[in-house]
C-alpha cells in the first residue's frame, strides 16, 4: 500500500506541474506602451503574413525584408479594435500578401517585435497606428523612472 | 489563412451580460437643455470623427459656447480624453513610478499584502507569465478599478431609484442606487461592491462604495484594499459637454488615511447615436494573441 502510494505521488508530480503551469498561463499577456523605445523608429517594408484583428491588441505579423535582401519576421502591434476603428481601421484593412511600408517603434528587448506608428497600405492610404484624433495632442502616458 | 484560424477558433465572447432593462429615462426634474440630443443640434461643424464600429459621426465644434449642465442629470455617453486605456502604471493620480508621493499611504499590513501582487506594470512588474493579477484570467476587474484601469466610453444611464452605468472595458455594468437607501452594514461581497449615491448640489453626484470583493486589486499596479474599502466617486458636470470623475480611497485596514486615485478626470459627452464597441475580454481572443505576442516584451 505505502509502495503504491509512493508510486503514485511519483506519477502524480509531472501531472501537477503540467497542471500548476497550465493554471498559472495568463489568459492576457497584455502590456504598456512602455515596454517599446519611443525614442526609435524603424521602417519596415515587407509581406503581410498574419493579421488579427481583436483585443486585447491588433497584431500584424510581416516577413520584412532589408536592404541585403535578408528576410525577418515581425510582430506588429497597434491597439484594441475599438481605438482602431476610431483611427480608421477596419478588419478588412490588411489581407495576407500584401505588400505593406510601416513605420515602428521598437520593443526595448528587441526580438523583432514594434509598435506601429504609421502604416502605407498597397493602395497608398496611410493608417495611424496610435492617437486620438479628437486629441491628437495626446501622449500615452510616461513609463515609470524610478 | 489567419482568417481560416480565427474562424475556427475564436468562439462567442464567453462573458456574456445579463440583459440590463430599464425604465423609461425620467428627466422630470431637469429643466435645462438635455444631454445627448441637445448635443446632437449643436453639432453643426463639419468636423468627422469615427465611432468605435468606424461609423462617422460630427463631433462639437472646439469653439462652441459652453451650455450649462442639466439639473441633476449625469445621462449620457461619456468619453475620456485619451482614446487609448488609462491607468497602466497604477491609479493615474498615483502612478507606481517609485516617487514617494505618488506612493499611496500603506498601513504595515497594507505593506505585507501588497508585497503578495505581482502586477505587469510599474516599477514592481514582472513578466506577464509571472504575474497574479486576477484580470489576466479574466476576472472582473471590479471597483475601483473599473475606474481606475482602462476607464474607457462610459454610458449613464438614470431613473429615479437608480443610475446605471455601462463601462465599454470589460463590456461591464454596474448599478448605483439613489432611492434613498443606506449602504448595506454586512453586505455580501460583490465584484463591483454595492452603491449608493445622492446629489450633494445641482450638479455633483457622490457615489459610495462598500462590500467589494477581496480577489480584486485597486489598480493595474497591485495596490491592495481589504473588505473595509470605502469609495467615493464624485461626479461633477461644469456645463452639459463635460464630466469630472474624482475617486478617494479610503480602507483604514491598508491605508493609514484616504488617499485620491483620480482626481478630476475630465470626460466629454459624445452625440446620442454613438455606437460604443465592444470590449471583452475572451479567453480564445487573448490566447491567440498570447500565441503571437507570449513573453516577448514585458510591461517594464
Amino acid at each position: 500500500m505505502r509502495r503504491w502510494v509512493v508510486k503514485g505521488k511519483f506519477l502524480m508530480a509531472p501531472v501537477l506541474v503540467l497542471a500548476i503551469s497550465i493554471v498559472s498561463l495568463p489568459l492576457w499577456a497584455h502590456h504598456g506602451f512602455a515596454a517599446y523605445d519611443t525614442e526609435k523608429k524603424l521602417t519596415l517594408k515587407g509581406t503581410v503574413t498574419q493579421w488579427l484583428w481583436s483585443n486585447p491588441h491588433c497584431l500584424v505579423q510581416v516577413d520584412a525584408t532589408d536592404d541585403s535582401g535578408q528576410v525577418a519576421r515581425w510582430i506588429l502591434e497597434t491597439e484594441n479594435p475599438s481605438s482602431m476603428a476610431r483611427n480608421g481601421w477596419t478588419k478588412d484593412s490588411l489581407k495576407i500578401g500584401d505588400q505593406i511600408t510601416v513605420t515602428v517603434m521598437p520593443a526595448k528587448r528587441g526580438g523583432s517585435v514594434g509598435r506601429i506608428i504609421d502604416m502605407v497600405l498597397p493602395n497608398g492610404q496611410r493608417l495611424m497606428g496610435r492617437g486620438n484624433p479628437s486629441n491628437p495632442g495626446a501622449k500615452p502616458e510616461e513609463s515609470p523612472k524610478p | 489563412m489567419l482568417r481560416a484560424v480565427v474562424t475556427q477558433v475564436v468562439v462567442p465572447a464567453t462573458l456574456i451580460f445579463s440583459a440590463l432593462t430599464f425604465s423609461p429615462v425620467s428627466r422630470a426634474q431637469s429643466a435645462a437643455p438635455q444631454s445627448g440630443a441637445a448635443r446632437d443640434q449643436q453639432a453643426t461643424s463639419t468636423d468627422q470623427e469615427l465611432d468605435g464600429w468606424g461609423h462617422p459621426f460630427t463631433s462639437l465644434p472646439k469653439d462652441r459656447k459652453l451650455a450649462p449642465a442639466p439639473r441633476h442629470d449625469i445621462s449620457g455617453i461619456w468619453d475620456p480624453p485619451h482614446m487609448s486605456g488609462l491607468g497602466v502604471f497604477g491609479a493615474i493620480s498615483m502612478p507606481d513610478d517609485g516617487k514617494p508621493e505618488h506612493q499611496p499611504p500603506y498601513t504595515s499590513l497594507g505593506l505585507e499584502k501588497l508585497r503578495t501582487t505581482k502586477p505587469t506594470s510599474g516599477i514592481r512588474a514582472v513578466v506577464p507569465s509571472e504575474t497574479n493579477d486576477p484580470f489576466v484570467l479574466c476576472d472582473p476587474q471590479g471597483m475601483p478599478r473599473e475606474d481606475l484601469y482602462e476607464l474607457r466610453t462610459v454610458q449613464i444611464f438614470q431613473t429615479p431609484e437608480r443610475v446605471a452605468m455601462l463601462y465599454q472595458f470589460g463590456r461591464i455594468w454596474r448599478v448605483i442606487w439613489t432611492d434613498g437607501r443606506e449602504l448595506p452594514k454586512d453586505p455580501e461581497p460583490r465584484w463591483f461592491g454595492y452603491s449608493v449615491g445622492k446629489w450633494v448640489d445641482d450638479y455633483t453626484f457622490v457615489v459610495e462604495t462598500t462590500g467589494t470583493d477581496e480577489r480584486t486589486w485597486v489598480d493595474r499596479a497591485g495596490r491592495p484594499h481589504s473588505d473595509e474599502l470605502h469609495i467615493e466617486e464624485r461626479f461633477h458636470r461644469p456645463d452639459r459637454d463635460h464630466l469630472e470623475l474624482t475617486v478617494t480611497i479610503d480602507d483604514p485596514k491598508m491605508y493609514t488615511k484616504p488617499w485620491v486615485a483620480l482626481d478630476k478626470l475630465v470626460f466629454e459627452l459624445q452625440p446620442s447615436t454613438f455606437d460604443v464597441r465592444e470590449m471583452i475580454c475572451s479567453p480564445s481572443e487573448y490566447e491567440l494573441y498570447n500565441k503571437m505576442m507570449g513573453d516577448r516584451i514585458s510591461g517594464k
